[in-house]
């Protein structure tokens, strides 16, 4: 017997703090492997947001440092340009990317660092229980929109890849979700590439990832994952946003 | 002793049935018994349907599942 799927090197034995069925543990188990590899697992800083994956560092066995709420891409330009050698990615998810740190997202793509970030879109605050964000869809039930979001009150879901396929400075964007078996494998080539893109210096890439919440949607694991393939990527197509070839 | 072509740590399982659902030969279920976190946890069974396709593995949120493959026999040229 030869074993074909293992946990990686990359992953320590800690216990996943989060939900039963949320996203998160499969996206981190994909940008460990993809790291293993790459064989990139020593010269590797991640960089993890303010939300349930705040506790990265415990979950990922290589370096990994903390910025406080949206600033990631901020902190990764800094380690980037003082360690050009070393492979920097950061992990947020949407209150975290697409509210707190717009800005610094949107300036961070614009001038072309050669960053990596994997942007995990579960349309609402997690950690803080369920609140409306940025990425809520219209009609969807919240905390604090307990009747469903109305565009004319709280506006438009915010689409990044959308947004930031406009840029120049940008190489790569691409929305994948973990839904299914081919979903996940979809999302790990997508990984691996934004990481390849980094090594080969193209410039910045950004994979954004729909991922399911269950706690806060207040549905079942399963009800969820369909919920994102009925609703969630109706209002956040899949697929490639921008892809460039140069150097 | 023979190993087992799906191998499910039950401290790591959390029972959100996902593999379960995804499973296409119907080779796991959800425990009654619970682990130490309070969770019902997946069991394997069937193993003889099982083709260590490795659905459950890629969707496992916790990386709870380790998947084995017998290996092929290596062809002489």
């Amino acid at each position: 017997m030869k074993k074909i799927y293992f946990k990686t090197e990359s992953l320590k034995n800690t216990i996943f703090s989060y939900c039963p069925g949320c996203g998160h543990g499969i996206i981190h188990r994909l940008v460990a492997e993809s790291i293993d590899e790459l064989n990139i697992r020593e010269t590797t800083i991640g960089i993890a947001p303010v939300g349930c994956a705040v506790f990265a560092y415990d979950y990922w066995n290589f370096d990994v440092t903390e910025a406080p709420h949206g600033r990631p891409p901020a902190v990764a330009t800094g380690i980037k340009r003082c360690c050009p050698d070393k492979i920097v990615f950061t992990y947020q998810g949407d209150g975290d990317l697409a509210a707190i740190g717009t800005a610094e997202i949107v300036h961070a793509a614009n001038r072309g660092e050669n960053i990596t970030v994997f942007f995990i879109n579960n349309a609402n605050y997690g950690m803080t229980g369920g609140q409306m964000a940025p990425t809520t869809v219209l009609g969807q039930k919240t905390t604090t929109t307990p009747f469903g979001r109305n565009s004319s009150r709280d506006g438009y879901p915010l689409k990044i890849c959308e947004l930031l396929s406009s840029l120049e400075g940008v190489c790569y964007l691409e929305r994948v979700s973990v839904t299914s078996p081919k979903n996940v494998l979809a999302a790990k080539r997508a990984i691996k590439k934004a990481f390849q893109n980094q090594i080969l210096k193209k410039g910045f890439s950004l994979v954004e990832i729909l991922s399911q919440c269950p706690t806060d949607w207040g549905k079942t694991p399963m009800d969820s994952i369909k919920w994102i393939d009925e609703v969630l990527s109706k209002t956040f197509p899949l697929g490639v946003y921008k892809e460039c070839a140069k150097k | 002793m023979q190993m087992k072509k799906v191998k499910i740590d039950s401290d790591r399982c959390k029972g959100c049935q996902l593999c379960i659902n995804v499973c296409p030969k119907g080779c796991l279920k959800l425990s009654n018994t619970v682990n130490a976190a309070g969770f019902q946890y997946a069991i394997y069974e069937n193993e003889s349907k099982c083709t260590s396709c490795g659905f459950c593995f890629l969707v496992c949120p916790d990386v709870a599942i380790e998947v084995s493959r017998k290996a092929k026999p290596r062809v002489e040229e």
